[in-house]
This record gives structure tokens, sequence and C-alpha cells, in this order.
């Protein structure tokens, strides 16, 4: 079985889920033979090669040239395609982050198959892939067997395993093809620089901070933690914070190690996109709060109090 | 301007969801459906193009059984123009409502579909893309701005650390993110004149589905947690157990 794994990397920095992705195909490809082969687009690839060299890969194609350098997911997807052909592969595999998912789901979509998206879980039994998914923001899971090949697959950040073998070997392709659709502008700002969705850790507040002024407290402490800032529904409906941030069934569904609501109360339709987190930290002066039934450690208080403190605290910890 | 926009309903957010006797699905008979909120914004932005253009049409194109012209008739109420609902009882992969979206939009020669970024019930954020793919249009998604003029678009989008623009040629297929607008509220008036709009109905070519499901279930419970203290007081309690305990600091 040949696996292509798309390896996610911005300005030559690998995406941790990518690592992820590289390991989860590794695993399968070792519970019968296979091979693995990551596949870097656009520039400074060689420097995300090197970085990724010993996470799962077999071998790592390169593809660099001028119509990938302001490339988006569509040109990407036809760099896979045809790598994937020419490779006469079996499966494509990447991590589910936002662009991830939009980059398989083209590839899919040339290869003619559906995507099997944002797993969990995947295993191999033979020639039999089964994976199990969240499905309604994680109300619900759903375990599916791929019926035929190609299979293509996308793994939900902080899912996969993160493995550490021989050295891939790399080699340097020019591309080959050109999308119609390309970035013409980047305006830094409004949006944080860790998607949410592949964030460690998320600092995520509500309407407990009162004011839109008081998210300084969680992005002080979102700083020290190296962490992600998201946020309740509501305050992203009342225009405090960006729709980006936003976590829940209507933003994003997200499963970090660690995850701190602060001053949301956990209306289902937040806890849906959160609770597949590892650990949960809930801060809430609401003893009875719905969030403290999903939270693995509660503080019952005033987050005014709380946060100042623990972020005095973390600080002479952590440094 | 030809505009189709296509949709989804799903259960209500706010629903709890039982399971089907035969434990592959979950069980619709008593659920409350609502347009994809996605999708809401895709209707919307499709009016607002068509708004500034200044001439042209709206077309909702759905999925799914009998029942899902409800929906249908709610974007109409939005003020679309037409509806096409393809009738379709069973669960379909994503390939197969592509499939049968395709074969609906490939005779319509579109400038713009829009889809919502992503449905909120099965959330694999792909129709749109495999359509688009089947098509051999390009596609963008998740986009928070987009400008049609005469055979261009110019898309802006949120990625880490900012905003991007992206530019295109027409035809394109487009996912709605949540930033894109203000869905509008129909007005009665609307809604009455939405019962008189053609809903056409026609037979969806799906072909063979790239899984088999083996189980719906609930997720195992989260094991249960504990109130460490109250207070900043219990600061110091809280940061050992993240470190020894939990060890994600």
């Amino acid at each position: 079985m040949k696996i292509i794994v798309w390896i996610e990397a911005r300005n030559g920095q690998i995406k941790a889920p990518s690592l992820e992705a590289l390991g989860s195909a590794r695993n399968l490809a070792e519970s019968g033979s296979g091979e693995v082969i990551g596949v870097i687009c656009g520039p400074s690839g060689a420097k995300a090669a090197h970085s990724a060299s010993t996470a799962g890969a077999h071998r790592i194609i390169i593809r660099d040239g001028e119509s990938l350098n302001d490339a988006i997911a569509d040109g990407i997807a036809d760099e896979l395609v045809a790598i994937f052909r020419e490779e006469s592969a079996d499966m494509v595999i990447c991590a589910a982050t936002s662009t991830g998912k939009e980059v398989i789901a083209l590839t899919a979509g040339t290869l003619g198959t559906s995507v099997a998206a944002d797993c969990t879980s995947i295993t191999r039994r033979e020639d039999v892939i089964e994976i199990e998914r969240p499905i309604y923001a994680g109300k619900a899971l759903m375990q599916q067997k791929i019926c035929q090949f190609p299979a293509l697959v996308s793994i939900r950040p902080n899912y996969g395993e993160r493995l550490e073998r021989e050295a891939a070997t790399v080699i340097e392709q020019a591309a080959t093809t050109g999308s119609s659709v390309r970035r013409t502008g980047f305006k830094r700002g409004t949006v944080g620089k860790i998607d949410l969705a592949e964030a460690e850790i998320i600092v995520s507040g509500g309407r407990g901070l009162k004011d839109p002024a008081n998210f300084v407290l969680l992005e002080e402490l979102a700083e020290l933690l190296q962490a992600a800032v998201g946020a309740s529904r509501a305050v992203v409906d009342a225009g405090w914070r960006p729709h980006s941030d936003q976590v829940g069934q209507t933003g994003k569904t997200v499963s970090p190690k660690l995850y701190i609501a602060v001053g949301i109360s956990g209306a289902i339709q937040h806890l849906a996109g959160m609770s597949s987190s590892r650990t949960i930290v809930a801060i809430n002066k609401d003893p009875n709060a719905p969030i403290f039934k999903v939270a693995t450690y509660g503080v019952v208080g005033d987050l005014f109090e709380v946060i100042p403190r623990l972020q005095a605290q973390l600080k002479s910890v952590l440094q | 301007m030809k505009i189709a926009v296509c949709m989804k309903r799903v259960p209500d957010t706010a629903t709890r969801l039982t399971f089907a006797a035969d434990g592959k699905s979950v069980d619709t008979s008593e659920v409350q459906w609502v347009i994809s909120p996605y999708d809401e914004y895709a209707i919307e932005e499709g009016l607002r193009i068509r708004e500034r253009a200044g001439e042209g049409t709206v077309t909702a194109i759905t999925v799914g059984p009998e029942g899902a012209s409800k929906e249908l008739r709610q974007a109409l109420g939005m003020g679309v123009d037409d509806g096409i609902l393809a009738v379709c009882d069973e669960p379909l992969d994503p390939i197969q409502t592509a499939r049968s979206l395709v074969a609906i939009l490939a005779d319509r020669a579109d400038d713009i579909v829009l889809f919502g970024k992503q449905a909120v019930d099965s959330q694999g954020a792909q129709v749109g893309a495999l359509v688009a793919r089947l098509l051999g249009r390009p596609f963008v998604n998740d986009i928070a701005a987009i400008e049609v003029s005469e055979q261009q678009v110019r898309i802006e989008r949120d990625i880490e650390g900012g905003r991007e623009t992206i530019e295109g040629p027409l035809p394109i297929i487009v996912g709605a993110e949540k930033s894109l607008n203000e869905p509008r509220y129909p007005k009665l008036k609307d809604i009455m004149q939405a019962k008189k709009k053609p809903i056409e109905k026609v037979t969806p070519q799906t072909g063979e589905p790239s899984f088999e499901t083996v189980a719906v279930t609930t997720p195992a419970p989260r094991p249960e947690g504990r109130i460490v203290g109250e207070g900043p007081e219990a600061v110091d309690e809280l940061i050992r157990l993240l470190r020894e305990e939990a060890k994600v600091i």
C-alpha cells in the first residue's frame, strides 16, 4: 500500500498536525507492507523537509516552482493528484487543518471519491481501512469502513501519533501545474497567529468577561502558555471577538490538549465544539454552570480574581 | 448573472440526538430541521451578488427527501427565484451528493455557485470542493468577502495571522464563512409569495458510495471531573494538577 501524505508548511515551518499525519500513515504502512511518501509544496520546502524527515515518511517529494509561490489549496491539490497518479498510490492522508480539509477535498474530487474527514482514529485490517469520526460537532461518533481505493483521509489535529523513524530520502521536483485562482495579497492583523483548530492549548472567553476590553486578560494568559484565544458564540455574536475565534457547532470544533474556559457557561452548542479536548479547565462563578459537567478541573470563583493569580503563578512556574 | 446556491437541511444545533434502531444512523423522526447555518450565508450572498449586479437569477438546490422542500421554501422566502430538489430518502456519501448536484449544475452555466463552508451535521467540508473538481471549476472555501466583476472575482478570507486576498476567473465555486454577511429575515409578504415560486423535482444520480457505515454511537462520556476549589486560593492546586496529573503544561 502506497500512502501519500501532504505535509503542510508555512514559511519553511512544518505544522505539528502534519507530523501526526505522517505518524498515522506510517502506522498503517507498518501494519502490512507499505510505503509513506510525504509531499511538500511551495518555496522553502527543503528546510521544511529537513524537520519532517524522521516523522515516518520513507520518501519526501518537494514540489516547487513559480506556480506554487502564491498557490492556494486549488493549486496544491493539482500537485497531489499528479504525484498520486505518477506513483500509482492507494491513499492520501493529511491533517484536518483549514487548508488541509480544502486540499484533500479537492484532491478527492479529481480522484472521484469521498474524504473520510477529520478522523479521530484510523486502523487497517488487511486491506480494509476503518475510521472513526465525530459528527454533529462531537454529539455522535461514526464508525465507517472505506470500501474502495483510492482512500482519502484527514486526521483531526492532536489525534495522530508522532513517531521517530529513519530519515526519509528527499527528492526535489518542479511543479507541474498552475491553478487559475491565486493569492494576490495578504494583510497582517485581526486574526490570531495560531489557528484554533490546530492549537495545543486554547484559552476561551465568554460573557463572564463583561466587556470586550477584558479579553486582554486572556490574551496575556494565552501568550504565556503559547495558546490560541477562543470565544463563545454569545461574545462573537455581540461583536466582541472575530468569527474566526468562535468555538462550537457553528464555529470551530477543537480538540486541544488543554482547553481553559473562562466565564463560559457551556451551552450545548459550545460543549459540542470543545468536549473532545484532552483536559478541560473551567473557571466560572456559577457552580451550576453546565461547563463544570465536562471540566476535568473546575474553579468556582470570580474570574477577575482567579485569572490574575493564575497568570502570576504560571509566570513563576514556567520561567 | 446566473447564480446557484447549494444547501442542506440539518437538525437544529440545539437538538438532542437519538439513534435509530439499526445503530447506524441518527433517528430523524423527531428532529427539528433548519437550513445549515453556513448555507444561510451562502444564500444571502447569492442574493446580494444578484442585487449588486442589478440583474440575474438565484436558484437554490438541495438533495434530500420530499420534506426538504420546506427548507427550500425558506430560501425562496429570503428572495431566491426558484428551487431544485433532487429527491432522495437514503443518507448519501459526500461524493454521491456531489454527483447528484453535478448532474443538475452541469447544464446550467452558472457564473457562480455558492455553498456553506461545511454542513454542521456531517462536518465533512467537502461537497463544494468535490463538485468543483467534477465540473472542472476553481474552488475557494471559507470566504469572508467577495466582489464579482466581469469574468473575474476578488475574494477575501481569514487565515492564520491575517486576511488574504484571492483572485480568480468566473465561473467559480465558493464556500461561505460566517463573517461573510448577516442573513436577512424573510418578511411575511415574501413568505407568501414564495409559495408560488417553482420547485423542480429531479431524480438524483448518486453512483456508488465510498464508505460503509458500521455504527453511529454516543461518544464515551468524559471521565468525571472535579471542582479543585473556590476563588484565587484554588490556583496553586490547579497548576499542580495541570503539571503533575494532566501533564499538559
